[in-house]
């Protein structure tokens, strides 16, 4: 019984905490005028409480045709959300994997001094590097680039230490058998590195791709040319008397972030308790 | 042989090492130097900057504001995650599903629900909707001292799932036979959760802690998404006082006030990295 109770109550809460997703549905759903109805007292001028329904009461897939082929830049962001994700994630798998192997698998000067100072890298907020990262794009010329994002984010010392976490488990004997049989240590990288390490650098990934999906302070901070803009900065700029556009967006937004997660979900723990727990 | 390893590692290590070193440890260097610099003469002025921080009203107000937000979030977040991964480490059947509901926040996309938030909390928005047959006073939530606490919950529903998934991991390494044996001497619920359960998290408590604290500071992206540069000032945090610097180019002041944070945070780590390997 007492069982039951508290099981009720999960249950309640974990709906509570999915309701964003289905919200948003529902909104991008209704035609203009069942918006209008329902928001009418939150859009500017409007009298008395907003209400709302749980299901459209005429579903329409309005919304989204506009905005798929009447809205340019939402392409635009989208394309540019794309570019920066896929740009990070490229640079970390290039500098991130060969530099976890490194400190994972070699013992090397200083090597205890230097992977410290990734961990406290890893720990600091973005605050910190605001004004030391702008000092060095607006030296590179690059502010107002996409690299401008690009690149700070490459070297980002998370995912290292995410990997690094993952290559450590890889067994010793295997490595030293490999040595003797005359492998060379590019091939042993290449060879058992990667392979036993994939479950880590995918972790890396699924957490580095809802970390980036979602950029905002980076982008505002880096990026005056609004067409540079990700769509995490421009969805909140769609104005609420196209409100409907606004849903739509806002779901085509989370589709992609929604799908990693649901394919990536059990990566996603094994690199969340990987950050966290010792062995 | 040694040698050689040694050299390869280094070579593993280097592209990664010197792009930190020229993104992020030079220019922060930088950043320290002009701590002690005028902005736009670039000569020294000792601790000028430093003291010129702590007598901005803004500053005090942002500081006080994180770190109430700080310490009201992180022992309601760390309590309430670790009483649902103790409640959803035993529910064999809906476990693995309601663990996947509570790490979903961490999916979805700040700017999404954006649109969420500005329905839900607007004067006459949905919470007023739902409170007002409960006799409740409608409220603008977002410009009064509400938005605090609104900023709490969301923090929560972001990172409950993250949480949850750690402790669920820690809970799963604590041996069975304890539980088994604590049992077989009559031991409750309670006394079992007091005295093995807690115990034996204390080392994954420790990096919950820190962690949460460091997703802490990205509260800032739904404040700012949703009330802009200059919120209701029971949210203005450090990050909104970051920001509006560094438009305003008041580059002095943030490079110390950058300093500062770093010393911090770092002290933060360490402090409560000594604290729980002495308990150990």
């Amino acid at each position: 019984m007492k069982r039951r109770i508290i099981l009720s109550l999960l249950m309640i809460l974990a709906a509570a905490v999915c309701y964003p997703i289905f919200f948003l549905l529902a909104g991008s759903l209704m035609g203009d005028g069942e918006l209008t109805e329902h928001l009418g007292a939150v859009l500017a001028g409007g009298e008395g409480l907003m209400t709302w329904s749980v299901l459209p009461l005429a579903p329409t897939l309005r919304h989204y045709v506009e905005l798929l082929l009447d809205s340019p830049e939402f392409f635009q962001m989208f394309w540019n959300s794309i570019q920066m994700t896929v740009g990070i994630l490229a640079g970390q798998l290039i500098f991130g994997v060969p530099a976890a192997w490194g400190f994972a698998r070699y013992r090397f000067p200083f090597k205890k001094i230097l992977f410290t100072l990734y961990i406290v890298l890893m720990m600091m907020p973005f605050q910190v590097t605001m004004l030391s990262s702008y000092l060095v794009l607006s030296g590179m010329d690059l502010m107002d680039t996409l690299w401008a994002v690009i690149l700070p984010a490459v070297f980002s010392t998370f995912p290292v230490f995410i990997m690094y976490r993952f290559f450590c488990s890889v067994p010793h004997a295997l490595i030293e058998a490999a040595r003797v049989d005359g492998a060379g240590e590019l091939a042993i990288f290449l060879h058992i590195g990667l392979p036993m390490g994939s479950p880590g650098i995918i972790s890396a990934m699924v957490l580095g791709y809802l970390e980036y999906w979602n950029l905002i302070e980076q982008p505002m901070t880096f990026l005056k040319n609004k067409e540079l803009w990700p769509l995490s900065l421009y969805l909140p700029n769609i104005s609420m008397d196209r409100a409907g556009v606004s849903f739509a967006a806002s779901v085509v937004t989370l589709i992609p972030a929604l799908l990693v997660f649901l394919c990536g979900q059990d990566y996603l723990e094994q690199g969340i308790v990987a950050a966290a727990l010792k062995e | 042989m040694d040698r050689k390893l040694a050299v390869t590692g280094l070579l593993f290590v280097l592209p990664s090492l010197a792009g930190v070193c020229i993104f992020v440890l030079l220019p922060f260097a930088d950043v320290a130097l002009r701590s002690f610099q005028s902005a736009v003469s670039r000569d020294w002025v000792g601790f000028e900057n430093y003291r010129a921080i702590f007598e901005t009203p803004a500053f005090r107000l942002a500081a006080k504001n994180t770190l109430g937000f700080t310490l009201a979030c992180i022992p309601l977040l760390v309590a309430v995650s670790l009483l649902i991964g103790v409640f959803l480490q035993r529910q064999k059947a809906y476990g693995g599903i309601l663990k996947s509901i509570f790490l979903m926040p961490m999916a979805i996309p700040v700017a999404s629900v954006v649109l969420l938030w500005r329905c839900l909390f607007h004067e006459n928005g949905l919470l007023n909707m739902l409170l007002s047959p409960a006799g409740v006073q409608p409220a603008d939530y977002m410009n009064s001292g509400y938005a605090f606490w609104i900023l709490v919950v969301s923090y929560l529903w972001k990172n409950l799932g993250y949480d949850i998934v750690l402790f669920m991991a820690g809970i799963s390494g604590i041996p069975q036979t304890i539980y088994e044996a604590a049992r077989v001497d009559g031991a409750g619920e309670w006394t079992c959760f007091w005295h093995i359960t807690l115990p034996n998290l204390k080392p994954v408590l420790y990096t919950v802690t820190v962690l949460s604290l460091l997703n802490s500071f990205k509260v800032f992206r739904e404040s700012y998404l949703v009330a802009g540069d200059y919120p209701h000032e029971s949210m203005y945090l450090l990050q909104h006082l970051f920001n509006n610097w560094f438009r305003e180019m008041d580059f002095d002041k943030l490079a110390a006030a950058a300093v500062l944070l770093v010393l911090v945070v770092f002290c933060l780590v360490s402090l409560l990295k000594r604290a729980w390997e002495y308990e150990e």
